[in-house]
C-alpha cells in the first residue's frame, strides 16, 4: 500500500529511455514493489512528482494511458536541476514517484462524442494520455482528431507514434511546425497551431475540444475554437503552474481560491474564465 | 522640514521627477517609507530620527522604477547607498534628484553625484568603539569557539531573507542563493544552511557596505549581523587602503590590481 | 469535555513548570534577548519571561519546524533505500506561555495540513504538544484578535488556559483532557475556583473590523489599486510569513550528502518574487502587489471560504516585524 508519509515516493525504475527530441526524453517506468504496482491507479489528466532522490522532484503529468497497465510513462523537458538529474539517469536506475495527484479529464462524460485533440510542443504528453485512453477504447466515441504543432519538426515528439496516427484510419492528424521550423521533406503544414485549427478543425456539432500549449497558443486558440462554435464547456485545457506538494499544502499552484494541484490540472474553459488571471 | 516639503512639491510639481521617496508615519510610533507622487502627498513627509530605513533600497526595485524618476530623501546613510550604487552603474546623474538630509536635519541640495562624494569625504565611516572592541573579543577567540559563537548567534535565522531585502546593495534580481544549477548554499535553514547564507551575503558585501545597519534593522530575529559586515569594512579598510564608497575606485573584490601585493593573484 | 475552572498560586506555576520539567519534557516559553522575547526551548523557570504581548517569532515551529525531514535514504548503484522520518519519536513539547492567539493558530494550521492528505509527521508532532496559554492583560496598536473571532482570554486550541488575577494568582480554565490528565497529576497545586471574574482582568481589544464583512468585501476585490498601493514598501522579504503563527506555505529541498541524505520541508514564503516563477520564465505573481494581495486573499477570503476559519489570529506579528512597516490591519481597514 502507499505510504501513509504523504512525502515518502514510489520506487520506480527507469525500463526504457526514448529520446524524443532534442532535450526531451520519456522514461518508462516500473513500481519496483509489486504490490504497490497492483494498487496503483489513475486517471487521464493526473500528474505527479518525479524526483531523484538527494536533488529534488519536478511536477510533470502521467503522459501514458491508464488503460496500459503495469507501466507509466512520462516525458519532460530538461530544463532545470532536477530535470537535468533524470535526463543523465539510465535505464535500469531508480528514481522517485509521487502521486496520482488532480483531477481527470471527464471521459466518461465525453461518450459518443467527436474529440479534437489540439496541442503544441512539448504539451502534448497529456494529451498523449488522452489520446492512448480514447484509441483504446475506440468504440466508445466517434471521429477523433489531432491538431499537433512545434517550432521545429525537430521538436516534434513522440514521432513514432504521430506516423502510427497518421496511418489509423480511425484517426485524423494535422501535423504543423511554425514558419520556418520545416525541413524540405517536411509533408505537414506550415503555420502557427490556431491558424492552421481553422482551417483544419471538425464540426463543433457533438464536439469535445482539449487544448493543451504554451500559454501564447492557449490565448490564441480560445478565440479560434469560440469562432468554430465551440461552446466554453465543450473546451478543456490543463494548467500547469509551479507546484512543490501536489497535495494542496504548499501554497504555491493556487490560481484565486482554485488549487491547481488538487482542483486541477484540468480545466474546463467556462471554469477557467471564472478563476482570475493569475496563471 | 518645511523646506524639504516645499522643495520635494515643486520637483512634483514642475514634473522634474515623478515620485519622492520619503519618510512619513507609520504605525504606533514608527516611521515608513512613502511615495509621494502629488505636491499634497508631501505634506505628509516628515524627518526625525526613527527614520531609519534605508530608503535607498527602493531605487532599484521595478515597482518603484516603474513610476518614474524619483526624487529620494537621503540622510546619511542613504548618501552613501546612493554613491555605492552609483560607482556599480546601477543610478547616474540622471535618474534621480537626491535631497540630502544633513545630521542636523537641513535640506542639502546636489547638484550631481559627484557634489555628494564631495560631502561624505567629510564624513567617512567610522566603525564605533564598542563594536571594534566586540570584533576584537571575537577575532580573539579560538576558531572552535568562534565557530561555536557564530553558530549560536545565527542559530534564530530562518532565512526570511529581511537582511537581503533591506539592503540596498543586494539588488541582484536572482541572487545566489537562489542558484541551484550548481547548489551553492543550502536553502534550508539549519546551522550548515545559516552559516553559508550569512558568510556568503557578508563576502558578498565586501568592500560595498556602506556601514547603514539596515540588515540589523530588518532583522526580526535581532541577529546582530553588523558584526560580520563591520567586521568585514575593516578588515577591507586594513587590507585595501581607505574605505568609503567612491566614484573613481574600483570595487575592491572585483576588481584586478597587476601590481597587487599578494603573488597568487598575479 | 467541559471546562474545569481551578486557581493556582504564582509558586505554584514554578512547581508545575519544574513538575514537567522532572517528566522529561521539553518546554518552549517567552524567553527575553535583548530588547526582544521569543519562544525557546527552557529548562529553568528563571528564564521565563512574563513581560511581553506576544513573543517575536510564533509557537508554530513546534508543529511546523521550520526544516523538517521528510525522509532520508541510502543510495548505491543497484538500490535506493527510504528511510521514513515519520517513524521517528518526536519530543514530548509544552508550550508554555503561549497567548489565546498563538493557540487559536493551531486550529488553522490543523485544517491545511489535514486538508484531504493528512501529513502524519505534522499529526504526530501536535498530538504531542501540551498548551498552556496566558490570556493577555495588555496589548498594543497591532493586536487585533477580536477582529478575528478571538480574544485576549479566548480557550480555543489551548489545553488549560491560565489568567492573571489583580492578586497576582491565577485562574486556571482546563479545556481539554490532556490538560485535565496534568491537573489530575498536580492535584495538590489547584485550589477551587475563584470568586473573581476572567473578563475584568483581561486586555480591552479594539474590535476594528469583522472577519465575516471582510470575507464578503474580498470576494470582489481582486482587481482594485489598493494592493499595489499598501505593499509599495514591500521589500518582499519573508519576515511576515515566518513570524506569523498561521502561514505554512513551503518548499521541498533534498540534500545529499554522499551516497545519503535528506528531504526536507522547508518553510517559504509568498512575498517572495521567485515563489510562484516558472520553469519557462513566466510568472503569474509578477508584482509585489500580486503577492500582497495573495497574502490577504489567501488569509480572509480562500482559507475561512474553505473551512470556516480565517488565516488570521490577529496577533500583528507580521506588523511588527516588517522591516518597511507594512500593517496588515492597515490594509484590510482600508478594504
Amino acid at each position: 500500500m502507499s505510504n501513509p508519509n504523504i512525502y515518502i515516493p514510489y520506487l520506480m525504475r527507469i525500463e526504457k529511455i526514448t529520446l524524443e527530441a532534442p532535450g526531451v526524453k520519456t522514461f518508462r517506468l516500473k513500481f519496483e514493489n509489486e504490490q504497490e504496482a497492483d494498487e496503483f491507479t489513475f486517471k487521464a489528466g493526473q500528474f505527479g512528482e518525479y524526483s531523484i532522490v538527494g536533488v529534488g522532484e519536478s511536477t510533470f503529468c502521467i503522459a501514458s494511458s491508464p488503460t496500459r497497465k503495469g507501466y507509466i510513462e512520462c516525458t519532460f523537458r530538461q530544463t532545470g536541476k532536477v530535470t537535468n538529474a533524470l535526463a543523465s539517469a539510465e535505464e535500469g536506475d531508480v528514481i522517485g514517484f509521487r502521486g496520482p495527484y488532480g483531477n481527470t479529464f471527464p471521459m466518461d462524460e465525453w461518450k459518443g462524442k467527436n474529440l479534437l485533440f489540439i496541442a503544441g510542443g512539448i504539451a502534448l504528453p497529456p494529451m498523449r494520455c488522452v489520446i492512448w485512453n480514447a484509441l483504446d477504447l475506440r468504440e466508445n466515441f466517434k471521429d477523433i482528431t489531432i491538431v499537433y504543432g512545434a517550432r521545429t519538426v525537430a521538436d516534434l515528439v513522440y514521432k513514432d507514434e504521430l506516423a502510427e496516427w497518421r496511418t489509423r484510419s480511425d484517426v485524423r492528424l494535422v501535423t504543423t511546425v511554425d514558419p520556418g521550423g520545416e525541413t524540405p521533406d517536411w509533408k505537414g503544414e506550415v503555420g502557427f497551431v490556431p491558424s492552421v485549427l481553422e482551417k483544419a478543425a471538425p464540426s463543433s456539432e457533438n464536439t469535445i475540444a482539449i487544448v493543451c500549449g504554451p500559454p501564447i497558443m492557449i490565448k490564441f486558440t480560445f478565440p479560434v475554437l469560440e469562432k468554430l462554435g465551440f461552446k466554453e464547456e465543450n473546451i478543456y485545457t490543463t494548467l500547469e503552474n509551479r507546484m512543490k506538494c501536489g497535495f494542496g499544502k504548499c501554497g504555491r499552484c493556487n490560481v484565486g481560491e482554485v488549487y491547481v494541484c488538487k482542483d486541477g490540472p484540468v480545466f474546463s474553459y467556462e471554469a477557467l474564465k471564472l478563476l482570475p488571471a493569475e496563471y | 522640514m518645511k523646506e524639504l516639503i516645499q522643495k520635494a512639491a515643486s520637483l512634483l510639481e514642475t514634473n522634474v521627477v515623478q515620485v519622492v521617496i520619503g519618510y512619513g508615519k507609520g504605525s504606533a510610533d514608527r516611521t515608513r517609507a512613502i511615495f509621494s507622487t502629488t505636491a499634497a502627498d508631501c505634506e505628509q513627509l516628515i524627518f526625525d530620527s526613527r527614520c531609519i530605513q534605508n530608503l535607498a533600497v527602493y531605487l532599484t526595485k521595478a515597482e518603484i522604477k516603474k513610476m518614474g524618476k524619483p526624487a529620494i530623501v537621503a540622510p546619511l546613510p542613504v548618501l552613501r547607498s546612493i554613491l555605492q550604487l552609483a560607482a556599480e552603474n546601477q543610478i547616474t546623474d540622471d535618474s534621480l534628484v537626491v535631497l540630502g538630509v544633513s545630521p542636523e536635519s537641513e535640506l542639502i541640495e546636489f547638484e550631481s553625484l559627484a557634489a555628494i562624494e564631495t560631502y561624505l569625504a567629510t564624513k567617512q565611516i567610522a566603525i564605533e568603539e564598542k563594536y571594534q572592541t566586540t570584533i576584537k573579543a571575537i577575532k580573539a577567540m579560538p576558531v572552535s569557539e568562534r565557530f561555536a559563537y557564530w553558530v549560536k548567534e545565527l542559530e534564530p535565522c530562518f532565512k526570511c531573507y529581511a537582511c537581503r531585502a533591506a539592503c540596498p546593495l543586494c539588488y541582484c534580481t536572482r541572487c545566489t542563493v537562489e542558484n541551484n544549477q550548481p547548489q551553492w548554499i543550502s536553502v534550508a535553514s539549519h546551522s550548515l544552511g545559516n552559516l553559508e547564507w550569512h558568510i556568503m551575503r557578508a563576502m558578498h558585501l565586501a568592500g560595498r557596505c556602506t556601514d547603514c545597519e539596515a540588515c540589523y534593522n530588518a532583522c526580526p530575529m535581532g541577529i546582530p549581523i553588523y558584526l560580520l559586515t563591520k567586521s568585514m569594512l575593516q578588515d577591507v579598510s586594513e587590507n585595501f587602503g581607505t574605505y568609503g564608497p567612491s566614484l573613481h575606485r574600483d570595487n575592491t573584490l572585483s576588481s584586478f590590481n597587476p601590481d597587487d601585493k599578494e603573488s597568487f593573484i598575479r | 469535555m467541559q471546562t474545569e475552572n481551578h486557581l493556582i498560586r504564582k509558586p505554584s506555576l514554578e512547581k508545575l513548570f519544574n513538575y514537567l520539567i522532572g517528566n522529561g519534557k521539553t518546554i518552549y516559553a517567552p524567553k527575553a534577548k535583548g530588547k526582544l522575547v521569543f519562544f525557546d526551548n527552557v529548562t529553568d523557570f528563571g528564564e521565563v519571561t512574563e513581560d511581553y504581548i506576544v513573543t517575536t517569532n510564533s509557537a508554530k515551529s513546534v508543529v511546523f519546524p521550520r526544516t523538517e525531514k521528510v525522509f532520508s535514504y541510502k543510495k548505491s548503484k543497484e538500490s535506493t533505500e527510504i528511510i521514513d522520518a515519520a517513524d521517528n519519536t518526536y519530543p514530548d513539547v509544552v508550550l508554555w506561555g503561549s497567548r489565546p492567539c498563538d493557540a487559536a493558530a493551531f486550529i488553522p494550521l490543523n485544517n491545511t495540513f489535514n486538508e484531504d492528505y493528512p501529513d502524519i509527521i505534522f499529526n504526530k508532532r501536535s498530538q504531542k504538544v501540551l498548551v498552556l496559554s496566558f490570556s493577555c492583560s495588555y496589548s498594543d496598536d497591532y493586536c487585533f484578535c477580536t477582529s478575528v473571532n478571538g480574544g485576549p482570554g479566548n480557550t480555543t486550541g489551548s489545553d488549560i488556559l491560565f489568567t492573571r488575577l489583580s492578586t497576582g494568582d491565577y485562574l486556571a480554565e482546563v479545556i481539554t483532557e490532556k490538560g485535565k490528565l496534568l491537573v489530575t497529576e498536580n492535584n495538590s497545586l489547584f485550589e477551587p475556583k475563584p470568586e473573581e471574574s476572567k473578563e475584568q482582568n483581561l486586555a480591552l481589544i479594539k474590535a476594528y473590523f469583522n472577519q465575516e464583512e471582510i470575507q464578503t468585501k474580498l470576494q470582489n476585490l481582486f482587481e482594485n489599486p489598493v494592493w499595489d498601493e499598501k505593499s509599495r514598501a514591500c521589500l518582499g522579504c519573508g519576515s511576515c510569513a515566518y513570524v506569523c503563527p498561521v502561514c505554512s506555505c513551503f518548499d521541498i529541498q533534498d540534500e545529499a550528502h554522499g551516497h545519503k541524505g535528506t528531504r526536507l520541508r522547508c518553510w517559504d514564503s509568498c512575498g517572495f518574487g521567485l515563489f510562484t516563477l516558472h520553469t519557462s520564465g513566466h510568472n503569474p505573481r509578477e508584482t509585489q502587489g500580486a503577492r500582497w494581495r495573495q497574502r490577504i486573499l489567501h488569509k480572509f477570503l480562500y482559507m475561512p471560504n474553505k473551512t470556516k476559519v480565517a488565516g488570521c489570529v490577529g496577533c500583528g506579528r507580521c506588523s511588527r516585524s516588517c522591516p518597511a512597516d507594512i500593517n496588515i490591519l492597515d490594509t484590510v481597514t482600508s478594504l
